[in-house]
C-alpha cells in the first residue's frame, strides 16, 4: 500500500478530460482531493493524496506523465522561512490543518509539512512573510 | 513602604558585577516561591521586554546636504513618502507609510507588500535605499531635483522617534459577523472564528510597572536592539482607566514615546510588516528594566499572566463605531494557552505580538545588565500616572455631514 499526496499539473487540453474517473476506474487508487483551481490560461492544478497499490500507484503515475501532466510532490510547496519567522503565532489560529502550531510553554511556531494542504492562507496572513511557495499563485 | 536600595546604589553592583538581575517572567516563580519580602531583598532589578507590531513608529532622518543644496518639499524612500515639512534635509519617514502606487484595498483584502515599516527595516540592516526627493528651488537652496540611494552608514542621523510603543494592555479582537475582517489585529473569521491579543502580558513592561512608579523621563531602555530612551509619555496615554486589585488596567491603558540612534540597532529586532488588507507596521522590540527600590515594586513585577485581564472586543460593528460595549475580560493565561471560552464557544487564540521574543529581549537585557555594559537611570521627570486626570479624548467633529465610510 501506498499513500502519497502530489500536484498535478494540467496542460489545456487536459483540464477538461475526466482524468480522476480513470485513476480509480483504471489503477483503482483512492483519490482524496485537497484542493483544486485552473487559472485564466487554462492550466490546471489539482492537489490530491493518493492511497492504493503501490505498482498500480507507479503505473497510475506512468500513465499521468504519458498523458503530459507534471506531477510534484505535494510537501515542499509551502516553505517556512524560519529565518524571518517573528514566532508571533499569528499564522495558528488560522491554518486549517494545525500544521503550524504553537509549541508551549516555549512559544515558538512549529511547522509540519507533512499535514498542509496548501491552502495558501498562511502566505497572505503572515506579517513577517515568513511562509513563501514556489508556485505561482498569483491567479489563484 | 521602606527604601531597600537607591538606583545609584544598584549601578555601584552593577559595576562591581554582583547586582541581582532576573526576568520579568522568573520573578513570578521567585515570589511565588519565597514571597514579596524575600524577592525584594534578594534581586536589584527586574528585565521586562516585548517585540510587537507597533504603528506609532519611525524614524527622523538628515540626509545631508546635495551640491547644489536642495530644501525637499516632498521625498520619497524606496517609493514610500516620508514627511519633509521641516528642515531643508530633515525627514520622517512613519512605519504606516505606504507608497503612492500601492493599490489599497482596491483588490479586497489588499497585500500590502511594502511600506514605511520595511523601509526602516532595510535601513537598519544597512541596505541602500532610494531617496527621490523634489523642491521648488530658492536662490538659497536652487536644487529642484535629486535622485539617490543613500545608506545608514552615510546620512548623518537616523533617529527612531516612536510616538506610542509599548501599550499597557490590548484589546482581543473577535468577528461576531458573518463575514472575515481584516484588521490591525489580523484577519478575525466570521462568527468568532479567532481571536487575537497583542501583548506581553506578564513580561511586557507596563505590566510590571502599572503606576510608572520607576519609569520615566529618560528612562534608558533596550530600544529595537540597541539602546534607547523613554522621551515622553506615549500619545493617547490614559492611565486613568479602571484597574483590577493588582492595580492592572483593565483596557488600553498608560503608553511610552521612545527615541533612539537607529544606527545602532539591529534589523532582528525592527521588522516591516504587512498585515492583510489594512495596512503596513514596524515590529518593534522593547526592553525596560524595572529597579527594585522597595517591596511595593516588587510585589507590582510579580504579576503574572493569570492576574492580567484583557477585553474582548468585537471588530465586527463596536470597534469600527467607536461603540462602548465590550464582551467580558480574559486573563492572558487563558489567551496563551491557545483557546478561550465566550459563553459555550470554543474560540483559538492567536498573538500578534512574539512571547518568545519578549523573553529573549528581556533575557539580553538581563545579560547588559550582568556584564556591566548597561547601567540603569534616575528618571529626570515623572509620566502621568492613574490620578493625574488624563483621559482620552475622542475626535471633536462638529459636521458630521463631512465624513464618508468605506
Amino acid at each position: 500500500m501506498i499513500k502519497q499526496k502530489v500536484v498535478l499539473h494540467f496542460p489545456p487540453q487536459l483540464v477538461e478530460e475526466p482524468t480522476i474517473y480513470y485513476l480509480i476506474k483504471e489503477y483503482d487508487l483512492v483519490v482524496n482531493i485537497l484542493r483544486a483551481d485552473i487559472n485564466p490560461d487554462k492550466e490546471g492544478r489539482l492537489m490530491v493524496e493518493l492511497t492504493g497499490d503501490e505498482v498500480k500507484y507507479q503505473k497510475a503515475m506512468q500513465w499521468l506523465k504519458k498523458l503530459g501532466l507534471k506531477i510534484m510532490n505535494l510537501e515542499k510547496q509551502i516553505i517556512w522561512r524560519e529565518d524571518l519567522c517573528t514566532h508571533c503565532g499569528a499564522c495558528t489560529a488560522i491554518c486549517p490543518t494545525e500544521a503550524l502550531s504553537m509549541i508551549r510553554p516555549q512559544f515558538k511556531v512549529l511547522y509540519r509539512e507533512e499535514c498542509c494542504v496548501i491552502c495558501e492562507l498562511c502566505l497572505r496572513i503572515c506579517p513577517a512573510k515568513a511562509m513563501e511557495t514556489l508556485i505561482d499563485s498569483s491567479e489563484s | 513602604m521602606s527604601k531597600l536600595r537607591s538606583i545609584e546604589e544598584i549601578n555601584a553592583k552593577i559595576k562591581k558585577g554582583n547586582a541581582v538581575i532576573i526576568t520579568a517572567e522568573e520573578v513570578v516563580d521567585l515570589v511565588e516561591d519565597v514571597g514579596v519580602k524575600e524577592a525584594a531583598a534578594k534581586v536589584d532589578v527586574v528585565t521586562t521586554g516585548t517585540f510587537g507590531p507597533m504603528c506609532s513608529s519611525g524614524v527622523f532622518i538628515n540626509v545631508g546636504h546635495s551640491k547644489p543644496r536642495i530644501k525637499i518639499d516632498s521625498a520619497t524612500l524606496n517609493g514610500v513618502p516620508a514627511y519633509a515639512g521641516i528642515a531643508a534635509v530633515d525627514l520622517y519617514l512613519g512605519a504606516t507609510a505606504l507608497p503612492e502606487s500601492d493599490p489599497g484595498n482596491q483588490n479586497y483584502p489588499g497585500s500590502f507588500i511594502y511600506g514605511g515599516g520595511h523601509v526602516i527595516e532595510e535601513l537598519v540592516s544597512g541596505k541602500n535605499v532610494m531617496l527621490e526627493a523634489s523642491a521648488h528651488g530658492t536662490d538659497c537652496y536652487p536644487l529642484k531635483k535629486i535622485s539617490t540611494p543613500i545608506s545608514l552608514n552615510e546620512i548623518n542621523e537616523a533617529i527612531l522617534f516612536n510616538p506610542r510603543n509599548a501599550y499597557q494592555n490590548y484589546n482581543v479582537a473577535l468577528n461576531s459577523g458573518d463575514k472575515t475582517k481584516y484588521t490591525y489585529m489580523g484577519m478575525l473569521k466570521p462568527r468568532m472564528g479567532n481571536a487575537n491579543y497583542s501583548s506581553a502580558g506578564q513580561l511586557s513592561p507596563l505590566f510590571n510597572d502599572p503606576y510608572l512608579k520607576t519609569i520615566g523621563l529618560g528612562t534608558r531602555i533596550f530600544l529595537g536592539g540597541g539602546v534607547g530612551y523613554v522621551s515622553w509619555h506615549g500619545t493617547q496615554h490614559n492611565p486613568s482607566v479602571p484597574r483590577n486589585d493588582k492595580g492592572i488596567p483593565m483596557s488600553p491603558s498608560s503608553t511610552l514615546a521612545l527615541i533612539g540612534d537607529l544606527k545602532k540597532m539591529q534589523q532582528r529586532w525592527l521588522r516591516g510588516l504587512s498585515f492583510l488588507g489594512y495596512g503596513v507596521t514596524l515590529q518593534v522590540g522593547i526592553g525596560i528594566p524595572i529597579p527594585i527600590l522597595d517591596e511595593e515594586v516588587m510585589s507590582y513585577c510579580a504579576v503574572s499572566d493569570k492576574d492580567i485581564m484583557a477585553p474582548l472586543v468585537d471588530y465586527n460593528h463596536t470597534y469600527p463605531n467607536r461603540e462602548s460595549d465590550n464582551l467580558g475580560f480574559v486573563s492572558y493565561a487563558q489567551l496563551r494557552s491557545g483557546e478561550i471560552m465566550i459563553k459555550d464557544l470554543k474560540v483559538p487564540t492567536a498573538s500578534l505580538s512574539s512571547y518568545a521574543g519578549a523573553r529573549e529581549i528581556a533575557l539580553i537585557l538581563k545579560d547588559w545588565i550582568s556584564s556591566g555594559k548597561f547601567t540603569l537611570t534616575v528618571p529626570s521627570s515623572f509620566l502621568p500616572s492613574a490620578d493625574d486626570g488624563i483621559t482620552m479624548k475622542p475626535m471633536p467633529v462638529s459636521n458630521p455631514n463631512s465624513q464618508e465610510k468605506k
